[in-house]
Order: structure tokens, then C-alpha cells, then sequence
């Protein structure tokens, strides 16, 4: 490879060179950030977590004992890997279906979907801790709006963020809220899907519901696909909704794995443990997204792919 | 005659389309929307109407005084001064090294280039955490915690999302237009300038729209390196307003409200642009 760039190199006119040279110089910016902000730090949590560190003191090289301590004797980190994961599974299938489903709707050709498509974006832009504090005070077990909602139809409305078995679906519902963001994409997607279709569907004599599972999915699939990784990264990284609503209870109920990683380097300041903490993360996120990439020749269908 | 009953079965079935697409907005409207107007409500309240039951949907009297309260019980203000000074500098950061990084990737041939974008797309699957700590121990050995660098400095790096879009903006204009300057002598710098960024204003506002909101909204990174309540934003002044006060959800309600005002205007503002530019790319998360 390096051969490969020095001979390109010798073999280049003295113009190209100088492209070449402004090429680097142009993208200079990003190649340091990346070695600075990106490689670099990736490297260096690596090897710290091999350590005990608490940032004021010299680290100590402790070998392993980092991870043999995580994957034998703490509990915190099963229960932050099973809070992100059953939040994971609540939370991702909810936000597609009702992205769609939105998407849809507000596909429909009809007067005013203007500016709904506008309002129900609205919520994606608000900032996450006012998005939190909103569904905090909506969510009031007595002076809430859903319990008082809930009490007009006689239903006795849950403690939300007060019961360990709720907690976790209030978390939900602050994930959901700005579902706009994603429905936009969807709605793209789907003024994309070419309209004869639809029409040589209707002559065959298909059902709407025939027309959406063989059309409409297959041709969304692979927004779908995108946005499941993307909202998969996002689910791991979970942090301000559950530090401001919560702070990880009630009994440890939506102790997020983020939340997990902050208390260990910001609270107890240490960093070796935190470090591996994350890399165990960055692993399974890892692992999980080629599952779905694996999986995805199965259900992604791209129009232009040559069999 | 019969083209009379297929004319009028045709309405019907249109009729009951059109109302059953309203009927979903609808429900889709007050699900997604009530939560604004609960949030209004409740600043508008005062703190003994508050926690009446059953809760009144319309506060009375209505209490326009908890904006300004807002401000006297925390320095918000000084919060509102400090998130704009921090968004105006990431969005000059990242539209000059955007720009610069995308011209770099879209426009100019060399060795390595294909690998080296390859490499950039990779980082967009970085979760943060796995950079957080090391970052945090980078700037704070350089004595940088409790200053805006952390949060400053990156964006002159170019953020990878917004890269990309600025590549894929700019491989969409014509190479003619850059050989036609370089005949007449204009230098790179000059053809950048003169010739490929009049032509991206599209593409710098989708770079500044979502420098802003994202800088406007991000809580972590003011949390973990500002402690000094003086130079917390927005964001971080809020979260330290509820742990302060926990009972005051009229105050909340403002200070969350004002806190949304901007990157809402700043929606309604770019939203063509915005929701075009998405459909474009097809990304973001």
C-alpha cells in the first residue's frame, strides 16, 4: 500500500502532484481532528483501560482486572446492559412503526398536511433536557396530564417515573415524542416510490393492505435499515433523559449503560473502569450492527442491485 | 347512467379516504402537540394553581410574570448568552472546515483519497462514548476544563455528518465551472471561494442549521466539562434549575419553553431547505 501510494506518486505530473498536495492540505482540518478527537482518544481509552487512573494521581497498570471485575463481580453492569437492552427492544420497534405510520398520514393528499408535517416535526428540534422536563411534569402521577386523561376514562393512571415497572416506558415515551425527525425521512422515502406501481397493483386487484406489504416496505426497506442502525447507535448512547428524569431509578429501573459509564468517570472518577466499560459497549454495538448488516441482505431491497 | 354510479361510488370512496386521513392527523396532532399546550398551560400558572386537582386546563389568572421570573431565579440570561456565543462559534467552525474538508474530498484527485473518505463514513458509527473519556483526561490535562475550548475546538474540525453532506452537495456541480477558472488564473482558494461556495449556500445552511440545534441542545459536553454555574448554557442551566427546584414546574415550564424558542425559529425559518435537504441525502438519524 505504501509502495503502491510512492510509485503513484513518482509516476504523477508535476500538476497532479500539486493537486495532490492541495487534496491534503484541503482535508487537513478533518485528518487531524480524526488522529486528535477520534483515533487517538480510541487508542488511549484502550490502553487505559487497562489501568486504574483517577486522573490527579499516575496511572497504575492493572492488566485485566478491569474486565474480570466487570464480566464476574458487578452487578451494576448486568443491570445497565439489561435496562439498554430491554429499552432497545421496547423502544426501537415502537419508533418505526409510528414513523411510519406518521409518514404515511402525512403522505396523504390532502389540504392542511402542510403544516402538520411542520408541527409534528416540532418536537424532534426541542432540546433534550426540555423535552425531558416536559414529559417529567406531563407524567406526574397526580398532577400529570396522561393520569388525569387516564382518570376521565376510569383508568387509574400509573406512579411513571416513580415505579420501577413504569419508569422505563416514560423513558419510551421521551424517545417517541420526537419521532418527527424520523417520520420526515420516511415521508421522502416514500414520495420516492415510483406512483405506476401503486396503479398496475390496483389493476392486479390488491388490497391496501397487499399494496403497503409489497410495495411500500420492500421499496422503504432500506430507509428502514438506515434508520435502525442509526436509532440502534442512538439507544446505547441514551443519557438525558434518563440522568434528568431519573438519575438511573427508581431501584435502578432505567439505569442506562451511558449513565452506567458517567457515574464511574465523572462521580468516581475512574477512568481505567469507565474505559472498559466502554470498549465492552463499543463491542457489543459492533457485533449487533453486523447482525443487522448480515441480516439485512435478507429484508433490504435496493432497486438498483444487480443480482 | 352508469358512468353516474361509478362517478358517485368514485366520491364516496374519496370522501371516506380524505376523512380518514384527517381522522389519523388528528389523532396524530393531539398525541404529538398536547404536550406543547400542557407545557404552555403550566407557565402560565401560578405556583398555587399548580397542584389543584383536578388540573385546570386554563390557568387563571394567567400569570405572564413566570418569564420574567425565570430570569431573576437563575441567570438565565447569562445561560441565553453563553449557548449563543458557543453556537456562533461552531457554526463558523464547522462551515470553514466543512467546506474546506468537502472541497478537499469532492473536488480534488489524491492517492488515498477513497480510502481515507472510507475512513470518515467509519467514524460516523463511533459511538461517543468510547472517545468521551480520553477526551475529557486530553482537555483537562491542557488545563482546557471549565472553558469553552472542548466545545469549541472540534467543530474546526469539520463534524463527519456534515462533511459528507457538503461532499455530496458539491460532487453535483458541474467540474466544468473549476476548469473554466483555472484557465482564467483563479487559484484553488479563489475557485472555492468565488466559483463552488455561492453555489453550496444551500448545503452551508443545512450545515449551520444543524451546527446550531445540535450545539443548542447537546447537554453531555456542557455537563462534563463546564462546572462553573456562570458558563453554563441553556441546556445545563436548566437541569440545574430542577435539581434546585423541584416543586417550581410553572418556572420550568418557561425556562423550557424559552429554551426551545430558538432552534424553532430557526425550523421555521430553513424548514423548505431543511426537509428538501434530508430528502436529498436521505440520512440523519
Amino acid at each position: 500500500m505504501k509502495a503502491n501510494i510512492v510509485q503513484t506518486w513518482r509516476g504523477m505530473s508535476v500538476s497532479k502532484r500539486r493537486e495532490a498536495i492541495a487534496g491534503y492540505v484541503f482535508i487537513s482540518p478533518w485528518l487531524i481532528g480524526f488522529i486528535v478527537f477520534i483515533a487517538g482518544p480510541m487508542l488511549a481509552s484502550f490502553i487505559i483501560s487497562f489501568t486504574r487512573w483517577n486522573i490527579v494521581s499516575d496511572p497504575k497498570w492493572v492488566g485485566f482486572a478491569n474486565y474480570e471485575r466487570i464480566f464476574t463481580a458487578d452487578n451494576d453492569f448486568i443491570q445497565a446492559l439489561k435496562v439498554t437492552f430491554k429499552y432497545a427492544v421496547i423502544y426501537l420497534p415502537t419508533f418505526t412503526i409510528i414513523g411510519l405510520a406518521m409518514a404515511m398520514a402525512l403522505n396523504a393528499k390532502i389540504k392542511g398536511v402542510g403544516v402538520m408535517r411542520t408541527l409534528l416535526y416540532l418536537p424532534y428540534v426541542v432540546p433534550g433536557i426540555a423535552a425531558t422536563l416536559v414529559w417529567v411534569w406531563v407524567l406526574n402521577s397526580r398532577y400529570g396530564l396522561l393520569n388525569t386523561v387516564l382518570a376521565w376514562l376510569g383508568i387509574e393512571g400509573p406512579n411513571w417515573f416513580g415505579d420501577p415497572k413504569s419508569a422505563l416506558y416514560g423513558i419510551v415515551m421521551i424517545g417517541v415524542w420526537g419521532v418527527g425527525g424520523s417520520a420526515v425521512i420516511y415521508l421522502a422515502g416514500l414520495q420516492n416510490i415510483p406512483e405506476h406501481l401503486y396503479e398496475a397493483a390496483i389493476v392486479d386487484g390488491a388490497s391496501e393492505w397487499q399494496k403497503f406489504w409489497h410495495i411500500t416496505i420492500p421499496m422503504l426497506s432500506p430507509t428502514i435499515f438506515y434508520q435502525l442502525v442509526m436509532g440502534l447507535i442512538g439507544v446505547f448512547q441514551t443519557f438525558t433523559s434518563s440522568f434528568v428524569a431519573t438519575g438511573g431509578g427508581p431501584l435502578k429501573a432505567t439505569f442506562f449503560y451511558m449513565l452506567y459509564i458517567y457515574n464511574k468517570a465523572w462521580e468516581s472518577l475512574r477512568m481505567g473502569y469507565a474505559s472498559a466499560l466502554a470498549w465492552i459497549l463499543f463491542a457489543i454495538i459492533l457485533l449487533i450492527t453486523l447482525l443487522v448488516f448480515r441480516s439485512s441482505a435478507m429484508w433490504v431491497h435496493y432497486e438498483a442491485e444487480r443480482k | 347512467m352508469n358512468a353516474n354510479v361509478i362517478e358517485s361510488k368514485w366520491n364516496w370512496r374519496k370522501l371516506l379516504t380524505t376523512t380518514r386521513g384527517y381522522l389519523v392527523l388528528l389523532i396524530f396532532g393531539v398525541v404529538f402537540l398536547v404536550p406543547f399546550y400542557w407545557m404552555f398551560a403550566t407557565a402560565l400558572k401560578g405556583s398555587e394553581q399548580l397542584f389543584q386537582l383536578p388540573p385546570a386546563w386554563v390557568p387563571k389568572p394567567l400569570v405572564w410574570e413566570n418569564f420574567a421570573q425565570v430570569f431573576e431565579e437563575v441567570p438565565f440570561g447569562r445561560f441565553l448568552t453563553n449557548s449563543v456565543v458557543l453556537v456562533v462559534w461552531n457554526v463558523v467552525g464547522q462551515v470553514i472546515s466543512c467546506t474546506l474538508i468537502a472541497y478537499g474530498f469532492a473536488r480534488l484527485r489524491f492517492p488515498g483519497r477513497d480510502a481515507l473518505f472510507l475512513v470518515l463514513l467509519a467514524t460516523l458509527m463511533v459511538p461517543r462514548q468510547v472517545t468521551l473519556v480520553p477526551q475529557f483526561i486530553l482537555f483537562a490535562k491542557l488545563g482546557w476544563v471549565n472553558t469553552y475550548l472542548p466545545l469549541i475546538l472540534p467543530a474546526f474540525t469539520g463534524s463527519p455528518f456534515l462533511i459528507f453532506l457538503m461532499r455530496q452537495y458539491m460532487m453535483t456541480i458541474p467540474l466544468d465551472l473549476d476548469e473554466a477558472a483555472t484557465i482564467d488564473g483563479a487559484s484553488r482558494l479563489q475557485i472555492l471561494r468565488h466559483v463552488i461556495m455561492p453555489i453550496s449556500v444551500p448545503a452551508l445552511i443545512l450545515v449551520a442549521v444543524f451546527t446550531f440545534t445540535d450545539v443548542w441542545n447537546d447537554f453531555m459536553g456542557p455537563l462534563i466539562y463546564l462546572n462553573d454555574p456562570e458558563k453554563f448554557t441553556v441546556s445545563l442551566g436548566l437541569s440545574f434549575f430542577q435539581g434546585a427546584k423541584e416543586t417550581s414546574w410553572h418556572l420550568l415550564m418557561a425556562g423550557s419553553l424559552m429554551s426551545m424558542i430558538p432552534p424553532m425559529i430557526l425550523f421555521f425559518l430553513a424548514q423548505k431547505r431543511l426537509l428538501g435537504g434530508l430528502a436529498a441525502t436521505g440520512l440523519k438519524g
